[in-house]
């Protein structure tokens, strides 16, 4: 089985922002809630870079440790996903998540956020795959369809890669090897203590 | 010569318009930054965490949620740290230990009894207000502590029992729970410190209190007023205690209205570690206030304490009490008793 991951190439990153548009259409995101976000570092300044961020689905999760309800599974595809039917709101996995990629559908005082909702790697839930249910909870299953996610499909100047880690690793070390230059893979020595060597 | 007066004031618009642009080239860039990273230049997330010494890497986002402008922060780690362990560990530790410490105190020395034994007369110890705000204040305590508990270890104890669909409905009334019960329990302490903070001044008759080792370990009664040094304990952890859980726990409840992730993962840790500590203390208020003690409830329950349960220990407040009785029964100064001519 891969080992799913994202990887954001910020030399190549334009900041157009179709990655968040694309991922807010295909699950029918509501209002509030970005699974997929671009940060713009050092902004006019020299050295500035856009860096396309969501869930990067960790090696030992911190989401997943911390919550008190054990929502969350990992995948076959080592895709961290969790379950809307058990998971209470609480907003644990938001404290600890270096991404911020967990998101709450009511800013709601009283603890009434709602439940926690974040990028799936557009691999649904853990309701039957392809079906209605699924759709409306977790948004589209293209990993059931044999499909990466559609942020990285679509990216113009594919700078967001998803897919095997060593497949998109490997891809990434060639570029940098190629132009030269390269300011890393961000958030991978975060989420999988490993990083991308030039 | 219109024309040329045109083409004149366009070339001084031009001039005044490059100006700027020009001078900023050369110059300082002057101006507050918007962006709040302050090191230069780095786009290397190695180089730029480093430089940023563990902080948060931010930037500029076009979303107008700016918690989503954070993109990496490694303190998430440090929190998980906290809640898998150290809070685990301290709660573990504090609570199963004080359950240990009272089995072992009840299996050695039993229930304490009423030494001179129930005088059947009894003496009003706190009043139907008192008693209200007391178990308004307990009531709500307990199910905040229990919901609090389940949080940080139901995962561990009782989600194995019960199964997860199961411990989800508990956990999400007791969030809920735990969210709407914390405004009684916060009236609870401003009205119990209100009612009992002028009985609960440490004073120099509390340390020999202590020193004679109260009443629990030591022989004999030192002598105490309407509270002794154990109760004033009791009072001053309930009070600064719950005022400080109570705060941090508002924090948390309305995510960043007060501050940021940071913040509330702060508020947390404090929440956490003041919770598990008070829970600790107050199963030790409980035992002592009922099974610990022969007489001791009454005071809560009934609000009529034993009177040889009061000489014992809280001596100075019964001589107190009956001189107040022996004035209103004498009527004031110079009055004279009904039927005295």
């Amino acid at each position: 089985m891969a080992r799913m991951k994202f990887l954001c190439d910020s030399d190549r990153c334009i900041e157009c922002n179709a990655c968040v548009t694309a991922c807010k259409n295909e699950h029918e995101v509501p209002w509030g809630i970005n699974r997929r976000r671009v940060v713009t570092i050092n902004d006019g300044r020299p050295g500035e870079r856009s860096i396309s961020m969501a869930c990067m689905h960790c090696t030992d999760a911190p989401c997943a440790a911390v919550c008190p309800v054990s929502c969350f599974y990992t995948t076959a595809d080592a895709i961290v996903l969790h379950d809307k039917d058990l998971c209470i709101g609480c907003g644990y996995c938001f404290y600890a998540c270096p991404f911020g990629a967990p998101q709450y559908p009511r800013v709601g005082n009283f603890g009434g956020r709602g439940k926690m909702d974040k990028c799936t790697y557009c691999a649904g839930g853990p309701q039957q795959d392809g079906t209605l249910v699924e759709y409306t909870q977790y948004g589209a299953n293209r990993i059931a369809e044999g499909k990466l996610p559609l942020c990285a499909e679509m990216c113009s100047t594919k700078a967001l890669l998803a897919g095997d880690g060593q497949m998109i690793a490997t891809i990434y070390r060639e570029r940098v090897a190629k132009r030269g230059y390269g300011a890393g893979a961000w958030g991978w020595r975060t989420a999988y203590r490993e990083t991308v060597g030039a | 010569m219109n024309r040329i007066t045109r083409f004149l004031a366009a070339a001084a618009l031009a001039l005044s318009l490059a100006t700027p642009a020009m001078a900023q080239l050369g110059g300082p860039v002057t101006g507050t930054p918007t962006n709040p990273i302050t090191t230069p230049g780095s786009a290397d997330e190695l180089e730029l965490m480093k430089a940023l010494n563990g902080g948060r890497i931010a930037g500029r986002g076009s979303i107008p949620d700016v918690q989503s402008q954070v993109l990496i922060q490694p303190e998430g780690r440090e929190w998980r740290d906290f809640h898998n362990k150290t809070l685990t560990w301290v709660g573990g530790i504090a609570v199963l230990g004080m359950l240990a410490i009272l089995v072992i105190f009840y299996m050695s020395k039993g229930r304490i009894a009423i030494e001179a034994g129930p005088a059947g007369r009894t003496i009003k110890r706190f009043n139907g207000f008192e008693r209200a705000a007391h178990w308004m204040t307990a009531s709500s305590f307990v199910v905040l502590g229990l919901s609090g508990l389940n949080l940080t270890f139901g995962r561990f104890l009782l989600l194995p029992i019960i199964g997860p669909e199961a411990f989800t409905a508990v956990s999400l009334w007791g969030k809920i729970a735990h969210n709407y019960l914390a405004f009684p329990f916060t009236l609870g302490i401003v009205l119990l410190f209100l009612v009992w903070v002028k009985d609960n001044i440490p004073n120099a008759r509390d340390i020999a209190w202590f020193k004679a080792g109260g009443g629990l370990l030591g022989h004999g009664h030192p002598e105490a007023a309407r509270f002794n040094g154990g109760q004033k304990m009791v009072f001053w952890i309930t009070v600064l205690g719950g005022a400080l859980v109570s705060i941090s726990g508002y924090i948390l409840i309305f995510p960043f209205v007060m501050t940021d992730i940071a913040g509330m993962q702060l508020a947390h840790i404090v929440h956490g570690v003041l919770s598990v500590l008070m829970v600790a203390a107050m199963i030790a208020h409980i035992y002592i206030g009922s099974v610990g003690m022969e007489g001791a409830f009454d005071a809560m329950g009934s609000g009529e304490v034993d009177l040889n349960w009061a000489k014992e220990h809280h001596s100075l407040w019964v001589e107190q009490e009956m001189a107040k009785a022996r004035d209103t029964i004498g009527g004031p100064a110079g009055a004279k008793a009904a039927g005295a001519d």
